[in-house]
């Protein structure tokens, strides 16, 4: 099982906390001391709309209860949609709560996860102790493990108060249900419905750096860090050094940034990064007609997803490749399935063991696919259900790839001769779309998304391959920014070569780590990550340390305190040896 | 709520085992009529609905010629003819803009549903919740979604921060309302689960608990735990519900578990679907589950089977007829929605409450985003209500309104159903006026 709890000995919990003596709000300031502050403050400014704790992504929840619990616990249920906000659900993530619907399902999970780790399978290996009679509350053994499990789970030591009433909880529940592992079952449970769960809490202290400055303490900075690298909480290793203060120093926290960006688990962060950044969500409700595309299926539809994180992680993790080269690389990875839609043969080896549905594959030098923008993931996630879209497409490389807002289209304008596809006069959507554009209204967006999508339309509504449109021949020339360019090879190289791209990954990445868009006092900051990735060949694990390393990521904006006057101090964390 | 600690009473009653009590708890009973609870004489409580589908309807189709009672219906709803004395059809009312960009099929969704246009995370509540915040308190669920499309796309809100998914499934709606922690109110005999009972008093602790960390945060945060908050207090309310005798309710019959129906987005999968979603949710209503409730019409990706022409790009598409004057497969697409809401309610006015049927205390309203949505029109948007919510509004009438906000229908519903407010909507979407000629 190898999980987190099996193998956790009781952290030191003589945390301080707040350092200096000066307990800012915190310890369980579920969303955002800086706002608590201001509030208190007498409501003197509304603080920005910056917001400080994120909820758990479906990803994170799921990682984080394999992590603690171990993989044969079973996650039943369904999650609340995110919300997409300045192009990443991640930093939507911060601005969004949990519907009853939602609740629902969080607490039939919580109930459902919580009856596993406590039934008789799993109790003698994930609970470190043993009540001295199952009928009756045993306060020691529930103490100690939902302190234990409780810092895995809220990311830090659970408060006095905090364990106190989780082991009360218990003991209610056991005394009802006159069983042990059934009450304590139910606290746990509870503890996994809390906020302090669901949503990633950040706590500040006055940063010893800066006088006056405020940053996030030990613990919040541990998960900022290990959500960024691993998508999961901390582990073991990274709460003892929170305890210890072993991120209060740079040399310390490049040594746990060092460790953590070596792990295998980095793939499951820079997985969940472009999942988001490419906006795959979408393919869960991505529909094509199977009548005029029988080859798409929903097997297709996750193979094509897997596909293009199979080639970015192999290029930018893999062969710790440029960054840009996603835009042409030449080699990818296909299934069965997918090699029918590309039409490019594919041979299983003989199986030997457990077979690989996967198989990398070369396009040839001349072929007109290379790069993710050619794949069937982009092509068909970007187009209608029953044909391809120059305008949807052109949209979403700017506005994906590039970090560029594309306007929607204005109120009464009519489509018909655009999307009329069975009109002899237009053959070609091309054609279409030029008599479209002869409106001024319309002229001005589309004349930015266009010549773009249009490079791309030898690739059909499902990513396959066309050539014809109404028996005329496709024209597949484009530009891109001033660029002229051809098909998708060449929109590839022109994405390649601008720099929007890689200033759009930098932007995307640090709002990604941050869980906001970076703002304009930290545009410098924002600057100086650009300069390191384009002076390091753009490569991506570099750029990621050099994120988790700066000292920028885990501090409170300084002009966000200017009005604050009054703090408070709720509540203590729990002292060594306080029970 | 109830008058004293159940808690307490419970745990001593029960000792930590399964005993069979009969509560002395709301012995309300319905009269001899069963249309109204025998201890307060008070009508059963109102019930509403939205009906939201995307893609208005053809132009000159719906308007009926005459205005006030006694209209009769124009062609493209005559499908609802079977309910014209409950049927309101509004008219002449209209999105606006005000310079903002238009995302087209959403920002009227918005204006219809919100009263303003902000997107993303910065909407307020959708018209069903504040609704629900009056009238859903005491239900187990404060409203159900559902949708036909596959998706769980939806328009129910508590804010922008907080949405309301929609259900795809009728098996999995049918699990949620009437699977093992369901309580026949018309069950003999009573059992609390002890079980339930433990839950409850771990969820009522850490909740009171956390009720302290509200106190400690910001503005903005403090917003989104409220509705954590509101989200979590669903579940206390499920289990003091679990643990209470529920009062008989007459009408009240188990449905069948209905198979796993395809979600898809052909047109008669989606009509299979909203004929089970239709019996769901007239039990969960006549069964005390749930007074509101929200089905949403995922129109734009439907088609018909066979087919490859779906029912958006019909809209954008397909050309107007010369000799007929407008889109003929828009107008089948639109005239088979009005037939699948004639089916709903049907339905909903086949179970019978007493001299009455759950329909006659519902109040639905339909709505949708554009007018013509073959050029994205936001003037002449059509809007209905049928039921009257147990006598709240009166029925049988075509308002004409020509160039006033849409919300002012919406105002209208939300005061007859008691929500305290006099103006509804932002800037010129936002209204003072009710719709006098409807109101009782």
């Amino acid at each position: 099982m190898g999980t987190q709890l099996m193998a956790s000995k009781k952290l030191r919990q003589n945390v301080s906390h707040v350092p200096g003596g000066l307990c800012l709000v915190v310890c369980l300031s579920v969303a955002g001391s800086l706002l608590a502050l201001a509030n208190n403050a007498g409501g003197t400014r509304g603080l920005s709309e910056e917001t400080f704790t994120r909820r758990l992504t479906p990803e994170q929840y799921k990682t984080i209860i394999a992590d603690v619990f171990g993989r044969d616990i079973k996650i039943g249920g369904r999650f609340d949609p995110g919300a997409r906000v300045d192009g990443l659900l991640e930093v939507g993530a911060g601005q969004v709560s949990v519907s009853p619907a939602g609740m629902e399902q969080y607490d039939s999970m919580a109930r459902s996860i919580a009856d596993q780790v406590a039934d008789e399978r799993h109790r003698d290996i994930l609970i470190h102790c043993k009540p001295k009679s199952v009928r009756e509350p045993g306060n020691a053994c529930a103490q100690q493990f939902l302190g234990e499990v409780g810092q895995l789970l809220y990311r830090r030591p659970l408060t006095a108060a905090e364990l106190k009433l989780q082991v009360a909880a218990a003991n209610e529940a056991t005394n009802i249900e006159q069983d042990f592992y059934t009450g304590l079952a139910l606290s746990l449970a509870g503890m996994l419905s809390q906020p302090q769960f669901l949503f990633r809490q950040e706590t500040l202290e006055p940063d010893p750096t800066r006088s006056g400055e405020f940053r996030l303490d030990a613990y919040s900075r541990a998960s900022r860090l290990s959500f960024f690298l691993w998508n999961s909480g901390p582990d073991r290793k990274l709460l003892t050094a929170a305890a210890n203060g072993g991120l209060d120093t740079q040399n310390g926290l490049s040594r746990q940034v060092e460790r953590m960006a070596a792990s295998p688990r980095l793939e499951a962060s820079v997985r969940a990064f472009f999942s988001d950044m490419f906006q795959f969500n979408k393919f869960e409700s991505l529909i094509k007609d199977t009548e005029i595309y029988p080859k798409y299926s929903s097997r297709v539809a996750q193979d094509a997803r897997e596909q293009t994180l199979k080639t970015v992680v192999d290029v930018l993790l893999t062969r710790r490749g440029d960054y840009r080269d996603i835009f042409t690389t030449k080699k990818t990875f296909l299934t069965k399935a997918l090699a029918s839609v590309y039409q490019v043969p594919f041979s299983m080896p003989v199986p030997n063991g457990s077979p690989d549905a996967w198989r990398p594959y070369n396009f040839a030098p001349q072929d007109p696919r290379a790069g993710i923008l050619t794949q069937v993931a982009f092509v068909s996630l970007h187009s209608h259900p029953g044909r391809s879209s120059p305008t949807l497409r052109g949209k979403a490389l700017r506005e994906v790839m590039l970090c560029q807002k594309v306007p929607s289209p204005p109120g009464d304008v009519d489509f018909t001769l655009l999307q009329n596809t069975s009109n002899q006069e237009y053959k070609t959507v091309r054609a279409r779309l030029t008599a479209h554009s002869t409106q001024p209204v319309c002229a001005g967006c589309h004349k930015i998304t266009d010549p773009i999508g249009l490079a791309l339309e030898n690739f059909n509504g499902a990513g396959g391959w066309q050539t014809l449109e109404n028996g005329a021949k496709i024209d597949v020339s484009g530009a891109l920014d001033g660029v002229e360019l051809d098909g998708g090879t060449g929109l590839g190289q022109a994405v390649h070569d601008n720099s929007a791209a890689t200033s759009c990954l930098v932007n995307r990445l640090a709002a990604y780590a941050l869980g906001r868009t970076p703002k304009k006092r930290e545009a410098s900051w924002v600057g100086s990550l650009g300069q390191v990735f384009a002076d390091n060949g753009y490569i991506l694990p570099v750029l990621m340390q050099k994120i988790a390393n700066s000292p920028e990521l885990y501090r409170a904006a300084t002009s966000e305190l200017e009005d604050v006057t009054m703090m408070v101090a709720p509540e203590q964390p729990r002292k060594e040896g306080e029970k | 709520m109830n008058p004293f600690n159940r808690r307490t009473v419970l745990r001593g009653m029960l000792g930590g085992t399964a005993v069979t009590v009969g509560l002395p708890l709301l012995d309300c009973f319905l009269n001899t009529n069963g249309d109204a609870l025998a201890a307060t004489g008070a009508p059963l409580p109102p019930i509403f609905g939205t009906w939201f589908q995307h893609l208005g309807l053809n132009p000159g189709m719906w308007v009926p010629e005459t205005v006030g009672p006694n209209y009769k219906n124009n062609i493209q709803l005559e499908v609802l003819n079977p309910f014209i004395d409950r049927l309101n059809i509004y008219s002449g009312l209209k999105y606006f803009i005000e310079g903002k960009p238009l995302e087209t099929h959403t920002t009227g969704s918005q204006i219809a549903t919100t009263g303003e246009i902000p997107f993303g995370t910065k909407g307020g509540p959708s018209i069903d919740s504040s609704i629900a915040s009056v009238i859903g308190r005491r239900t187990r669920f404060r409203s159900l979604e559902v949708t036909f499309g596959g998706t769980r796309k939806t328009y129910s809100q508590q804010s922008g921060t907080s949405r309301n998914p929609s259900e795809p499934s009728p098996m999995a709606l049918y699990k949620r309302v009437f699977g093992p922690d369901f309580k026949d109110p018309n069950a003999e005999e009573f059992t609390p689960d002890p079980h339930t009972m433990a839950r409850q008093s771990v969820l009522s602790a850490v909740t009171d608990h956390i009720k302290g960390v509200i106190n400690r945060v910001g503005a903005n945060d403090r917003a989104r735990l409220d509705e954590y908050f509101t989200s979590i207090r669903q579940i206390e309310q499920q289990l003091v519900l679990e643990l209470e005798r529920p009062a008989p309710l007459e009408a009240c019959s188990i449905p069948g578990q209905p198979a796993e129906a395809p979600p898809g987005t052909i047109l008669e999968d989606a009509a299979t679907n909203c004929k089970l979603f239709a019996g769901l949710l007239s039990y969960a209503a006549a069964c005390g589950q749930t007074q509101v409730f929200n089905v949403y019409v995922d129109s734009m990706q439907m088609r018909e089977a066979g087919s490859s022409y779906i029912w958006h790009a019909a809209t954008h598409e397909e050309s107007i007829d010369e000799e007929l004057g407008y889109q003929k497969g828009v107008f089948a697409f639109n005239t088979w929605g009005n037939m699948i809401f004639a089916e709903f309610l049907q339905t909903l006015d086949g179970v019978r409450e007493g001299s009455g049927t759950v329909l006659d205390r519902t109040l639905i309203l339909w709505l949708t985003d554009h007018s013509d949505a073959r050029v994205h029109g936001l003037e002449k948007v059509p809007v209905m209500t049928v039921g009257s919510g147990g006598g709240r509004i009166k029925t049988g009438i075509h308002v004409s309104a020509p160039g006033d906000p849409v919300t002012r229908v919406g105002l209208t519903v939300q005061q007859a159903l008691g929500v305290p407010i006099n103006h509804w909507g932002v800037d010129s979407n936002g209204t003072s006026n009710t719709i006098t000629d409807v109101m009782v």
